[in-house]
């Protein structure tokens, strides 16, 4: 917390505050400091679920039980699923990165609500809380896999009540973010930033800023009847009582695939922001990248059924939403090809936060594909329930959302802490993070093609050459991702200090110091009439 | 650590206020209230489609005058509350409060009618997990559920729009929201309208559904 003590004169928002010690952080309302609560939580949450990973991993490196039985591998998977969704990859780039960098692009003091912004911290951490101690109390850690699906969740003697309120909990702080940034984009850009000129990770947070409120509620109200079944016997989803388990999947996904898009358009906003700041060009296709953040958001509410095809839906409700679905990844492919033509003639430095976010293109280009491979109907059939989705889903979450949360903590670090991480040792740790990752998620995919059903503790012997490659790939990628770790934990403290524009960025937040000072701006910042114009020569 | 600010605490000059911001906070807010009940009447769509005839029996078991009667209570307390709006907006810190404690307490008749229905619900033993709900037929017993889950979560929607009510009229009787600073005045107001635009649904899906 104290990391760019000394170095950089007062230090910026790091430096004093109203409360001294750990007072000045958890009620402070700085977006700044929100910012830094919610990447220290992100990253406690992240090794947490990385360390259950493991123990999966564990157990799949030989037939039969190695470590733990059926139960302990049900609540594991649920657990892995249950953090790294709802409390690593939804919340990830727009609460610790949009926080920070949000108000500083547009130019402005702070978001539109900075108390409300604390307080979707407060209750971010209230429904980890929550979470946290339904694994400990009543039936124990819930066994259901992160979906809730009824009518097992209805059944499950675990403690899904709680688990269930937990999430719910963490859905209001996603509310909350998204009502502030919406608010914050419309009332708070500077003089001359126009919607027409406003930086790209800006736009994707506007974009998944809609997602997060139109979506979110529909969650909500689905796992509140969930608790009120269990708690009080409220008959709505339970079949023993006439209520259709499918009801609870159409509204579960309601949201549950927008939220894909929660989790992924913020990363790709920050995919536009560090492309064109290493390939020192201005961004291709500008306004095609602004509007297919927008178009994501549109049609991917409308595809969420493309979970459910082996369900026993209609065949005319599952065309069409699998139409739906081939629609939904034209304006992913637009972003994609754009950033490959913004790369092209480039003057590409190949940073580490460059590195990982040419991982992300890469990552998510198989992520993307495979995901089309499962919205055709027949492909669907085959492949449902398999470690193909296991291996897929990782592609565009860990190896989409995962990287493009590591590249834009490599470019915003020396902003956000006034330091700089060492850039031989993070691209060190990019090679057995990459390598183990297509090890592990790849191999899924292959073996989930030839038949490995999903959610099993134990696997056939056909099987056992790719699961014992998997938890090999699986360490290597550990390896790296400690490795990433504490050289941006080393950085904190032994980081050469940061200049205020280390990479040559353009956009504004790289107009003011390193750390940013306590209001931001003194004064209206000129915003630049056209977005990512970078000087012909620029100073190393 | 040294004491930074010059003033601590909240500034009362307020020189960051942005009203129309705030404003659209709150309609951001509503509109995810609506999307919240939207999932129950999307629950209660799918069922009805199953089960008109059960829905058709199970809605004969509510009082309707009650129902209709509720509504009114609710809407004159709407009124209230716009004319408490008007005064805050017209400068008049006198009677403005008043319409607001006059909205709350109407929002309280309402609870009590409330608690009246949910309790000869519960005398007839038809509330969840009791065997008399449990012999109905299933689309009946989906009506109940949904009937309770709906009232159950406007009812809470009514005790927080109430306190809301209440820490507006106290702001405005210290001078803290007035004329020419009235937002939260009227947001109070926003959530009020919406509690009562949720019930306005909720009346003819379940009262008048027999």
């Amino acid at each position: 917390m104290s990391g760019a003590e000394g170095s950089m004169g007062d230090g910026g928002y790091l430096g004093a505050s109203r409360r001294p010690g750990l007072g000045g952080w958890i009620f402070s309302t700085d977006h700044k400091r929100i910012a830094v609560l919610y990447l220290t939580s992100l990253c406690t949450a992240f090794l947490v679920a990385m360390t259950i990973g493991v123990l999966m991993r564990i157990e799949q490196l030989t037939m039969g039980r190695t470590i733990m039985g059926p139960t302990t591998y049900n609540a594991l998977f649920t657990l892995h699923g249950v953090i790294m969704i709802f409390l690593f990859v939804i919340p990830g780039l727009p609460a610790a990165f949009g926080n920070f960098m949000l108000p500083l692009m547009l130019g402005a003091r702070d978001v539109a609500f900075p108390r409300l912004n604390l307080l979707s911290w407060w209750l971010y951490v209230g429904g980890a809380a929550i979470v946290v101690t339904s694994l400990f109390t009543g039936g124990g850690p819930p066994d259901t896999g992160w979906t809730f699906y009824v009518p097992y969740s209805l059944r499950s003697s675990t403690n899904i009540p709680l688990a269930v309120l937990g999430a719910f909990v963490i859905g209001f702080s996603s509310i909350l973010t998204g009502l502030n940034f919406i608010t914050t984009i419309h009332r708070l850009r500077a003089p001359g930033m126009r919607f027409g000129n406003m930086p790209l990770f800006a736009w994707s947070l506007y974009a998944t800023a809609w997602v997060q409120l139109l979506a979110t509620p529909v969650l909500g109200i689905t796992l509140l009847l969930v608790v009120f079944d269990r708690v009080f016997r409220v008959p709505i989803f339970d079949p023993a009582n006439g209520g259709d388990p499918l009801l609870y999947q159409h509204l579960f996904w309601l949201y549950s695939h927008p939220a894909v898009y929660v989790m992924i358009l913020p990363a790709m906003g920050a995919i536009s922001e560090i492309i064109p700041t290493f390939a020192r060009r201005t961004i291709f296709g500008y306004r095609f990248i602004a509007t297919s953040s927008m178009l994501i958001a549109a049609i991917g509410g409308l595809v969420w059924a493309h979970h459910m095809f082996t369900s026993g839906m209609s065949d005319a409700a599952a065309a069409a939403f699998s139409f739906l679905t081939f629609l939904v990844a034209v304006p992913s492919a637009i972003k994609v090809f754009n950033w490959v033509s913004t790369l092209y003639k480039g003057s590409i430095q190949l940073s580490a936060a460059m590195l990982y976010a040419l991982g992300f293109i890469f990552l998510f280009s198989i992520g993307g594909l495979t995901g089309l491979m499962q919205g055709a109907l027949a492909v669907n059939v085959q492949v449902h329930d398999t470690y193909f989705i296991v291996g897929h889903f990782p592609y565009v979450m860990f190896g989409g959302t995962g990287f493009a949360f590591f590249a834009a903590l490599h470019y915003w670090f020396p902003k956000m802490f006034g330091r700089l991480v060492d850039e031989r040792r993070a691209k060190l740790a990019f090679v057995p993070i990459f390598v183990g990752f297509n090890l592990i998620y790849f191999t899924m995919l292959v073996i989930g093609f030839q038949g490995m059903p999903r959610r099993y503790f134990d696997h056939l012997p056909q099987f056992h050459a790719g699961h014992v490659l998997a938890s090999l790939g699986g360490f290597l990628m550990v390896t790296g991702l400690l490795l990433l770790f504490h050289n941006v934990a080393r950085a904190l403290r032994h980081g050469a200090p940061a200049p205020a524009n280390p990479w040559g960025g353009v956009t504004l937040e790289w107009s003011v110091p390193s750390p940013p000072p306590e209001e931001n701006f003194a004064e209206d910042p000129r915003v630049p009439e056209k977005p990512y114009a970078f000087p012909r020569e620029v100073a190393p | 650590v040294t004491e930074t600010s010059a003033t601590a605490g909240h500034a009362p000059a307020a020189p960051h206020r942005d009203d129309d911001g705030s404003r659209m906070g709150m309609w951001l807010f509503l509109l995810s209230e609506i999307l919240l009940f939207g999932g129950l009447f999307i629950a209660y769509a799918a069922y009805r489609s199953v089960h008109r005839a059960d829905f058709h029996r199970a809605g004969e078991e509510l009082n309707a005058v009650l129902g209709v009667g509720n509504t009114l209570v609710l809407l004159t307390s709407s009124l209230a509350v716009a004319l408490g709006v008007l005064a805050v907006r017209e400068g008049r810190e006198r009677t403005a409060p008043r319409w607001y404690a006059a909205a709350m307490l109407l929002g309280l008749v309402f609870l009590g009618v409330k608690a009246f229905e949910w309790a000869s619900k519960f005398q007839h033993g038809l509330f969840p997990g009791r065997p008399a709900l449990a012999a109905l037929p299933p689309g009946e017993r989906l009506f109940f559920g949904l009937y309770f889950a709906a009232t159950g979560l406007h009812a809470l929607h009514v005790v927080i729009g109430a306190i809301v009510l209440g820490v507006a009229a106290a702001a405005i009787a210290k001078g803290r929201v007035r004329r020419d600073a009235p937002v939260l005045a009227e947001n109070a107001g926003l959530y009020w309208h919406l509690v009562d635009i949720v019930w306005i649904f909720i009346l003819p899906l379940f009262y008048l559904a027999a």
